[in-house]
C-alpha cells in the first residue's frame, strides 16, 4: 500500500507567548515539533506498513527549517520525504495550503492519505478535509482506530457521544487523532539513515503544471487575518495561603453562600 | 574548528533528551530506591538503539560515532546516572573489545547481538584484591585439551545481574607479569556451568545499576572464546578503559548539568527574605562558576570523543576529561544540594541522588589518581 | 447579491444539538445589524417536525432536506446537500457548530464551493463599533488604542474571531473575496436565545437531489460511548480534578462535592490520559470548553491548554499546594492547601449548612 502522510512543523504552543506591546508572536527560542495529531498519523502509517507492506511517504509544506521535521519522520521509519517550500506558498490559508498539498499528492501518487486532525498552531482542522475535496476522494476524520483490509480501510470515527465503525474504499483520506496510538521515538540508526537520505524539495516550478497561482499564497487565500491580539488578563484574584484547613473551608463557604451556589 | 553540533548530532541529542525526560526520569527515583533497573525500560533502550551507537551498521549498530555516544550518555545521566553506566559498560567496555580485537566470526557471533539490541554485555576485570592494581589479579585460565578452565572471582561487574555476555580477563601465564600473561575471554554469564552472579552489591549511588560479584568455578570455555591473542589481554583491557573513560566523563557531565538545572529551577521559585533565591547575586555568581566548569568538562569530553573517532591516540585526552568531569560532578552536586537547602537533602527532590551518584565517577574505570598517572605518563616528565 | 445568514443545524439521532440554537441566536443578532434574515437548514431523515422549534428560537425560515441517506451522518451526502442549498439560495453567511460533524463537513463544503472558512469562532461581528468596544475592553489591543480607532466603521464583512496557538493568541479573520462567508462556531460560547412559542416562520421542504449512492462509506457499526454521555458544558458548577487528585479513587470527594453543589465532575487532560476518568469530562483545548458559574480547580496547575477550556468561567476557585502555579494566577479565589484535607471538611461544612437552612 502506498501511504502518504502530511505533517506540519509547529511551535510547541505550550511555550508560545504574545508580545503585549506589539501584539505579535514571540517565536524566538520556541522549540519546533511535529504536530501531535500528524505524528500519530505517521505512527499509524508505519504500523500499517508493518501489517500489509508498502511504503510510507511523508510530505510537509513549510519553510526550509521544516526539513528537520521530515528528518525526524524518516528517523522514525518513513521511506521518503518531500518538502514543499516556496515564496509563492507563503501566507496560504487552509484552502490554499490544501491546494498545494493536493497538487503534490497527485504528483506523488497514493492509495491512502493520512493527515492529522488539527494543528496546534492554526487549530483549524480544515486542511485534511480540504485536501480530500481537491483530490475528490472520500474522507474520514477523527479516526481513533484504523486498519487495512485488502482494497479498503476500516476506521473507527469518533463523535462526541458515540463512534462509527466505517469501511472506506481506497483511495481515501483519513485524519488522525493523537488518541490513535503512542508514537514511537526515532531510533539512533534511523537518525543516521535519515540524514543519509535526500529530502526532495519542491517549489512552485515543480508543481506549476497543477497549480493555479491565483489560488495559492497570501493573495490566493479566501480568508485573511484582520487583527491578531491577546486576551486581556483577568482582574487579579485573591490567593490565600498559610490557612489551616478549617480557615480555608470557611473562606470557601463564604464565597459559596455569597454567590448563591448553596 | 567548529564547536557546534551538526544536524545529525543535534537531532540525536533531541531524541536522547526527549526519551530521557519522558521515559527514564519518571522511573529514576523508584529504581534507585528498589536498587533494581526496570526491565521494560531496558527493553525500550535496546529497541531504540541506545546500546550500539558508535558501532557499524555492518554489525547491526547505529552507525554513528563516539561523539553521539557522549551526547547520549550526558542526556540520560542528567536524569539517571544508573542508566548511564548501564549503557557505558556495555558500549565502551564490552563491545569495544570485541569490535577492536575480535575475529570476523566473533564479531558476527558475539558483537552483533550486543549492538543490535538483542543482548547485553559486561566487563570483568576488577577483583576483590585487584582494583587500581590490575596486575594483582588472581583469576586464572588453564588450558585443558581444546578448552580453557577459568577460576576466580570478579567484583563490581556492572550489568552482570542481567547481562548475557562478559569479557573476562584471566591469567593464562603466571610466570610472567600480568601485563604479558593475561588473556581476554568471552563468557556467557547465563547458562554456563560454574558461573555464579551475586545479588546487587549495596552501594552509595547508581543503585539501580546492576553491579555484582561474579564467581567463576571451573568454568569451561572453548578456544573460540579467546579474544585477541593469548597473553595479549592486558592491552585489550587498557584499550577498553580508554573508551570507557570518555563514557564516564560524559556521565559525570550529565550528572552535573542535571543537578545544576534542577537547583536553578528550584531557586527561581523558592523565595526567602522576600526574593527568589536566584535573585541573590551570590547565587548567580556560584551558578555561573558551576556552569563554566561543566562547559569545560563537556568540551574536554567532546575533544576526547572526536580524537577517538579520528583514530588519534586519545587515551590521555580521555583521562583528562574524566579527571575534570568527575571532579566537577562532585563539586556541582554538592552545590546543588546546598542551593536547595533542606529540600535538597530530601528524597522528594532528585539532587540528593545525584550527589550520591556523582562520587563513583572519581573512582571507577580508573580512579582520579590513576588518571593522573595516565596523564603524567603521557607527558614525558622523567 | 448574497443575502441572509444560514445556520446549518446539527442533529444527532433526531435530537437538535444545543449549539444550533446558540447559532440561531447569534445569527439573529447579526441579522439585526445586517438587515437580513436568519435561515435554519435542517438536514436529516424524518426530521421536518423539528423545524418549528427552530423558528421558535429565532429562525425566520427553515429549509428542510429530509432524505434517508441523511439518517446517520456521513460526510458526502451532507456536503452535497449543503452545497445544493448554497448554490440555490446564495447566502451571505453560513454558520456551523464546531462539533466533530461541523468541523468535518464545513471545510469540505468550503472547498467545494470555493470560499473561505474560519474555524472554531468564539465571537462574530458585523458592526465595527461593537467590535471596537470588544477590542478596547477585553483584549490586549486596549494597549494600542490608535489601532482600534483606525478601523473602517463602514466595513460590513463578517469579522470572525477565534483562538489560535492553543489559546495564546486571538485572531480575527475575514473573507472578502468569496461568498458565502463561512464559520464553524465553538459550542457553549454564544448565548442561548429565548424560546418564543408564538413565533412563526416559513418552513420549506427542499429536494437537494440526493440518493443513497451519494454515501461513499459504509457504516459497519454504531459503537455507543460505554459511559453515560455526560455533558459538562451544561453544568453550572464544575468540580475539576488535575494531577493533585492522584488517581481514580481521588475523584470520589470531588464527586461528592459536585453532587452537593448540583454540578458535575470534570478533569484536566492528565486524569483522562492516565485513565482515571472518562474523556467526555475533559476540559481544555482538546477537550471541552466550559463556562459554568463556578469552576473549582482541585490540584490543577493550569497549563495553557487547560485554561483555554475554562477561563471563561464566571468564578474560578482554585485549591492547590503550589501558590505560584498558573491556575492560582487566574483564579478569583485561590486557596493554598492540600485538597485531600480541605475537600472532606468542605463537604461536611456544606452538609451542615444545608441542614441548618431547612425549615
Amino acid at each position: 500500500m502506498k501511504i502518504v502522510v502530511c505533517i506540519k512543523q509547529v511551535p510547541d504552543t505550550a511555550e508560545v507567548k504574545l508580545d503585549p506591546k506589539t501584539n505579535t508572536l514571540i517565536r524566538e527560542g520556541v522549540p519546533s515539533i511535529i504536530n501531535h495529531d500528524d505524528k500519530a498519523g505517521l505512527e499509524t502509517a508505519l504500523q500499517l506498513r508493518e501489517q500489509v507492506g508498502g511504503t510510507v511517504t511523508v510530505v510537509c509544506m513549510g519553510p526550509p527549517q521544516a526539513d528537520v521535521a521530515l528528518r525526524e519522520a524518516l528517523a522514525m521509519g518513513a521511506d521518503e520525504a518531500y518538502l514543499l517550500s516556496a515564496r509563492e506558498f507563503g501566507g496560504s490559508d487552509t484552502y490554499a495550503t490544501a491546494t498545494i498539498l493536493a497538487a503534490a499528492l497527485r504528483k506523488i501518487g497514493f492509495d491512502l492519505v493520512i493527515t492529522g486532525r488539527q494543528a496546534i498552531d492554526g487549530d483549524t482542522a480544515q486542511v485534511g478535509p480540504q485536501i480530500a475535496e481537491q483530490l475528490h476522494i472520500p474522507q474520514v476524520s477523527y479516526a481513533e482506530a484504523l486498519r487495512a483490509e485488502g482494497d479498503h480501510v476500516i476506521v473507527q470515527r469518533q463523535f462526541e457521544d458515540r463512534s462509527h465503525l466505517l469501511q472506506v474504499q481506497l483511495p481515501c483520506l483519513v485524519t488522525a487523532l493523537s488518541e490513535l496510538n503512542q508514537a514511537r521515538y526515532m531510533s539512533v540508526g534511523g537518525i543516521v539513515d535519515a540524514y543519509a537520505k535526500d529530502v526532495t524539495v519542491w517549489g512552485f516550478e515543480d508543481l506549476k503544471n497543477d497549480l493555479n497561482p491565483a489560488f495559492i499564497g497570501l493573495n490566493g487565500s479566501p480568508t485573511n487575518v484582520f487583527q491578531s491580539f491577546g486576551k486581556q488578563l483577568r482582574a487579579p484574584g485573591v490567593v490565600l495561603s498559610g490557612l489551616s484547613a478549617d480557615e480555608a473551608v470557611d473562606a470557601i463557604m463564604q464565597t459559596l453562600i455569597q454567590r448563591h451556589i448553596i | 574548528m567548529d564547536f557546534k553540533l551538526d544536524k545529525t548530532h543535534l537531532l540525536m541529542q533531541e531524541m536522547f533528551r526527549r526519551f530521557a525526560e519522558t521515559e527514564i526520569k519518571p522511573l529514576a527515583k523508584e529504581m534507585d530506591e528498589k536498587e533494581a533497573y526496570d526491565p521494560a525500560l531496558l527493553a525500550q533502550l535496546q529497541r531504540y538503539g541506545f546500546f550500539g551507537i558508535p558501532y557499524s551498521r555492518q554489525y547491526g549498530g547505529a552507525g554513528s560515532d563516539t561523539l553521539a555516544y557522549t551526547l547520549c550518555m550526558e542526556e540520560v545521566s542528567k536524569v539517571d546516572a544508573s542508566t548511564g553506566i548501564t549503557i557505558s559498560v556495555h558500549t565502551s567496555l564490552c563491545c569495544s573489545c570485541i569490535d577492536r580485537f575480535g575475529t570476523e566470526e566473533q564479531k558476527q557471533r558475539f558483537l552483533r547481538p550486543l549492538i543490535d539490541g538483542s543482548k547485553l554485555g559486561s566487563y570483568g576485570l576488577t577483583e576483590p584484591g585487584a582494583g587500581s592494581d590490575v596486575q594483582g589479579a588472581q583469576t586464572t585460565a588453564v588450558k585443558d585439551g581444546d578448552e580453557w578452565v577459568i577460576n576466580g572471582s570478579k567484583i563490581f561487574t556492572t550489568n552482570s545481574g542481567f547481562a548475557d555476555l562478559c569479557v573476562v580477563f584471566a591469567l593464562t601465564d603466571r610466570t610472567v607479569p600480568a601485563a604479558k600473561g593475561m588473556t581476554a575471554f568471552l563468557v556467557d554469564l547465563k547458562g554456563t556451568p560454574g558461573v555464579t552472579v551475586s545479588e546487587n552489591i549495596e552501594r552509595m549511588g547508581i543503585r539501580a545499576a546492576s553491579n555484582c560479584i561474579v564467581s567463576y568455578d571451573n568454568v569451561r570455555v572453548g578456544a573460540d572464546r579467546v579474544l585477541g591473542q593469548v597473553g595479549k589481554g592486558f592491552r585489550i583491557a587498557m584499550a577498553a578503559l580508554d573508551c570507557g573513560r570518555i563514557g564516564i566523563a560524559a556521565q559525570a557531565v550529565g550528572i552535573a548539568q542535571g543537578a545544576l538545572d534542577e537547583a536553578i529551577k528550584y531557586a527561581k521559585e523558592r523565595k526567602q527574605f522576600g526574593k527568589s533565591i536566584v535573585s541573590f547575586q551570590n547565587s548567580q555568581f556560584k551558578i555561573a562558576e558551576m556552569q563554566t566548569k561543566i562547559d569545560a568538562a563537556r568540551l574536554m569530553t567532546w575533544r576526547a570523543a572526536i580524537a577517538e573517532d579520528n583514530h588519534e591516540a586519545f587515551g590521555p585526552y580521555a583521562a583528562m576529561a574524566k579527571l575534570l568531569a568527575s571532579d566537577v560532578a562532585v563539586e556541582v552536586t554538592r552545590f546543588a544540594v546546598q542551593l536547595m537547602g533542606g529540600y535538597g537533602f530530601c528524597r522528594e527532590y532528585p539532587v540528593e541522588r545525584m550527589y550520591r551518584d556523582a562520587k563513583i565517577t572519581e573512582i571507577y574505570e580508573g580512579t582520579s589518581e590513576v588518571m593522573k598517572m595516565v596523564i603524567s605518563g603521557s607527558m614525558k616528565l622523567k | 447579491m448574497s443575502k441572509d445568514i444560514f445556520v446549518i443545524v446539527e442533529q444527532r439521532g433526531g435530537a437538535v444539538q444545543k449549539v444550533s440554537y446558540e447559532l440561531i441566536g447569534e445569527a439573529a443578532k447579526l441579522s439585526a445589524d445586517l438587515g437580513e434574515q436568519v435561515v435554519a437548514v435542517l438536514l436529516g431523515h424524518e426530521i421536518a417536525h423539528k423545524a418549528e422549534t427552530l423558528v421558535q428560537y429565532g429562525a425566520d425560515k427553515v429549509l428542510v432536506v429530509d432524505h434517508p441517506v441523511l439518517a446517520d451522518y456521513t460526510t458526502e451526502p451532507y456536503v452535497k446537500a449543503v452545497e445544493y442549498i448554497i448554490r440555490t439560495y446564495d447566502p451571505n453567511i453560513v454558520l456551523f457548530g464546531a462539533s466533530s460533524i461541523g468541523r468535518d463537513m464545513a471545510p469540505r463544503i468550503a472547498g467545494r464551493v470555493h470560499t473561505g472558512l474560519t474555524a472554531d469562532c468564539t465571537r462574530l461581528d458585523v458592526d465595527v463599533k461593537k467590535y471596537q468596544d470588544y477590542l478596547r475592553t477585553s483584549t490586549s489591543l486596549s494597549l494600542q488604542p490608535e489601532r482600534i480607532d483606525a478601523l473602517d466603521t463602514s466595513d460590513r464583512y463578517l469579522k470572525m474571531t477565534r483562538p489560535a496557538f492553543g489559546g495564546n493568541v486571538m485572531a480575527t479573520i475575514v473573507c472578502r473575496k468569496y461568498t458565502p462567508q463561512m464559520a464553524t462556531v465553538r459550542p457553549g460560547v454564544m448565548e442561548m436565545p429565548q424560546k418564543d412559542e408564538s413565533r412563526r416562520g416559513e418552513i420549506v421542504m427542499v429536494d437537494a437531489g440526493l440518493s443513497m449512492e451519494d454515501q461513499n462509506v459504509t457504516i459497519l457499526q454504531v459503537v455507543p460511548s460505554d459511559k453515560k454521555a455526560v455533558d459538562i458544558t451544561k453544568a453550572k458548577v464544575l468540580v475539576s480534578g488535575g494531577r493533585g487528585v492522584g488517581g481514580a479513587e481521588g475523584y470520589e470527594p470531588l464527586r461528592q462535592l459536585a453532587a452537593l453543589l448540583g454540578g458535575e465532575v470534570s478533569s484536566s487532560r492528565i486524569g483522562v490520559d492516565n485513565g482515571w476518568i472518562e474523556k467526555s469530562r475533559q476540559v481544555g483545548q482538546t477537550g471541552k470548553t466550559v463556562h459554568p458559574d463556578l469552576y473549582i480547580a482541585c490540584g490543577i496547575s493550569g497549563a495553557i491548554q487547560h485554561l483555554a477550556g475554562m477561563e471563561g468561567s464566571e468564578f474560578i476557585l482554585a485549591i492547590n499546594k503550589d501558590a505560584s502555579c498558573p491556575m492560582m494566577k487566574i483564579a478569583d479565589l485561590g486557596i493554598v492547601g492540600d485538597l485531600k484535607v480541605i475537600l472532606p471538611k468542605l463537604i461536611a461544612a456544606i452538609k451542615a449548612y444545608k441542614l441548618s437552612q431547612t425549615v
